[in-house]
């Protein structure tokens, strides 16, 4: 994504997010002694007394008031313009798996564009034997499929590459979003075209491209298009926000997000890539001796601590501790995820929530009596084709320090005996 | 072959169940028929089969193709069909030289690229960084980095200029190319850019790409035998992100 992350201008003041203020927690709620009566019991609260608001005060809601900080943000210094940027998923205030609509990270290349239902098209065209053209409505009644897919940025983490740089999960891991899909696979769509003209499949391509004005052409072997890519018009029950390319975006599972093209409007099948912007002069990663790796699609396993970490201080002080985090592979499943508190001398296994399933966030938790001792928390995942998420050390040793994308290392938060918690590197 | 007649009676039965009550009801509740109104006898057998086999064919998926969607024509293929591929594939008839190139980008492009498509503030450059990809900062540009004279032309014919994209004519967009391949010293000032010079134009990092060979290269990260306990004496702060404080501050504080 960002074009160029070495040109860093820094921002005045640390961000801490209030871990100082909130310190070991002596006051904040939950925390009074047995004796004292609570007045939120023991009193009449208003809330108790008066009425709230009738079913016809929001058609449509937002979060609460009280939860109006879990919002996407931004990195100023990372883009020219907002128009063509990034922003970050606020995952260290989330839990579970699935990524609400409203807080999943953005990324555009010329900018959020309406695009209505009625004006929608989508072109099938090239090597097939006859080439199509769809409305939306066409795309409905075709038989559907429903899966859940985390879609992520290559260049999640990529600020991280030459050292620990942004303090919070959200800016470190949260080009990162876990949806719910509805769509038609778009092997369906290839049939209904017919592919006998493209000859032998092997070695065949599509190129995929968006409605908007940058277009983001990508290059896709017919293999993973014929597999398990998705054209989807339905996330989390509703339908996609404009944000992700309503109201018809292409799901790749477990390849870089890129490829996820937003407002789908071509398809063509062709006898070699494209080799287009978007997968030459970017989404290329760059090793130490100035060869480059392209095509580089799939979202190596990767996993992080989500809670406690930099925006998520411990504010209880000693005592029960819940450790969580999210793990992802794009190549299969997660089957386990290691946590260390010790900087990597000890590890012990994670509880999954859940089972985890194939190129979809899996939720991981470590229930700690925590005695108030400095933390080096990591987290390690495993997904079902046995790879193991590597070190930074280990990443560097291949890939060097200007890869920008791909950086799926173990991230180390240190947790100071105060709570507060800050993106450290360690030896 | 089986399972889909006994399906195929099953649903038989129950849409004949269904419509025996049917009529049972509609029996009792229609007006009555007027006098003169001929009743024509029915083979009222034969019929609920008719209505039966179109039920089941209704629920039946369809094999094959859904006849869904219209041709495309050839006219609309034309309009979005626009990618240029490495080996000229789509690259449309037209001209233009890095002089003609120059004014277009001084008008459309430089207001983020530079007048010399060195790139402003934090935009593009596109120009320059020839043999830096291996130093600590490579600067990657079209002439230092992009492999490829088609993707520059594909992308400044279909994306760019970045807010008014598709507005350039194919000659405009020869010429600009031209500019961008003057500005990396690649061609000289008089090369006519064209769909014929077009492989006269050498690209310096058209071999500074590998396939991902991620697997074979990071083989060493498949590895079932993780430590687990003990795996190292002593652990030290090398990096703290406070230090180099890049972090957006939080609008609530």
């Amino acid at each position: 994504m960002a074009d160029n992350f070495s040109d860093k201008k820094p921002s005045r003041r640390q961000f801490l997010a209030g871990a100082a203020a909130l310190g070991t927690g002596a006051t904040t709620a939950g925390s009074l002694s047995a004796s004292d009566d609570d007045p939120l019991i023991t009193e009449v609260q208003e809330w108790a007394q008066i009425t709230g608001d009738g079913v016809d005060a929001t058609p449509y809601g937002l979060p609460i008031e009280f939860e109006k900080d879990v919002v996407r943000r931004n990195v100023g210094w990372l883009t020219a313009d907002t128009i063509s940027s990034i922003n970050f998923s606020p995952i260290h205030a989330l839990d579970g798996t699935i990524t609400p609509q409203g807080c999943a990270f953005e990324r555009h290349h010329s900018g959020a564009i309406e695009l209505r239902k009625e004006d929608y098209r989508l072109m099938i065209n090239g090597l097939v034997d006859q080439e199509l053209v769809f409305t939306y409505e066409d795309l409905e009644r075709f038989p559907r499929e429903q899966h859940v897919y985390f879609c992520e940025c290559a260049a999640n983490t990529g600020m991280e590459w030459a050292g620990a740089q942004l303090n919070g999960v959200q800016f470190t891991h949260g080009m990162i979003h876990n949806m719910e899909y509805v769509g038609v696979p778009l092997r369906t769509l290839l049939n209904e075209a017919g592919l006998n003209a493209a000859g032998d499949l092997k070695g065949k391509w599509i190129f995929v491209e968006g409605a908007d004005a940058s277009s983001n052409g990508r290059s896709i072997p017919m293999e993973k298009a014929l597999d398990d890519v998705l054209v989807a018009f339905k996330a989390n029950g509703e339908a996609l926000r404009k944000e992700h390319g309503y109201p018809v975006r292409l799901v790749v599972p477990g390849w870089e997000g890129n490829m996820w093209v937003k407002w789908l409007r071509r398809v063509e099948v062709m006898d070699a890539p494209v080799e287009s912007r978007e997968e030459t002069s970017k989404y290329t990663d760059t090793l130490a001796d100035g060869i480059s790796r392209k095509w580089t699609w799939a979202m190596d396993a990767k996993s992080v601590v989500t809670s406690p970490s930099p925006q998520s201080p411990i504010s209880h002080g000693k005592g029960p501790l819940v450790i969580s985090g999210l793990a992802w592979s794009g190549r299969g499943a997660v089957t386990r995820v290691d946590i260390t508190i010790d900087g990597g001398k000890n590890w012990h296994e994670a509880r999954l929530a859940q089972p985890g399933t194939k190129m979809a966030l899996t939720r991981f938790y470590l229930d700690v009596e925590w005695n108030g001792v400095e933390m080096f928390l990591q987290s390690r995942a495993h997904d079902e084709t046995g790879y193991v998420q590597p070190s930074k050390e280990e990443l560097r040793k291949v890939r060097g320090l200007n890869s920008i994308y791909h950086n799926n290392c173990i991230q180390t938060w240190w947790i100071k005996s105060n709570g507060e918690v800050e993106n450290v590197e360690i030896s | 072959m089986l399972k889909s007649r006994e399906l195929f009676m099953i649903s038989s039965a129950c849409v004949f169940g269904i419509l025996l009550v049917a009529i049972n009801f509609a029996d009792r509740f229609v007006t009555q028929l007027p006098e003169n109104a001929k009743i024509v006898p029915m083979d009222l057998d034969s019929e609920f089969k008719l209505i039966a086999a179109a039920y089941a064919s209704v629920v039946a998926p369809r094999v094959g193709k859904f006849d869904l969607g219209r041709a495309a024509t050839k006219k609309e293929v034309a309009a979005w069909n626009r990618d240029i591929s490495p080996d000229g594939t789509g690259l449309p008839v037209g001209s233009g030289d890095a002089i003609d190139g120059e004014e277009i980008f001084s008008e459309r492009c430089a207001f983020c690229h530079g007048d010399f498509a060195e790139g402003l503030d934090n935009w593009p450059e596109l120009a320059g960084g020839l043999d830096t990809l291996a130093d600590e900062d490579p600067v990657k540009t079209v002439g230092s980095y992009w492999p490829y004279l088609s993707t520059t032309w594909d992308y400044v014919k279909r994306s760019m200029p970045f807010g008014y994209a598709q507005s350039l004519t194919d000659d405009e967009v020869y010429a600009t190319v031209a500019y961008i391949l003057y500005s990396n010293d690649l061609i000289d000032e008089d090369f006519v850019l064209s769909n014929e010079s077009f492989f006269d134009v050498e690209m310096p990092n058209t071999n500074g790409f590998i396939i991902d060979d991620r697997k074979i290269a990071e083989s060493h990260f498949w590895n079932k035998n993780v430590c687990m306990s003990d795996c190292k004496n002593e652990v030290k702060i090398i990096m703290r992100a406070a230090v180099l404080d890049v972090t957006p501050e939080d609008e609530e504080s």
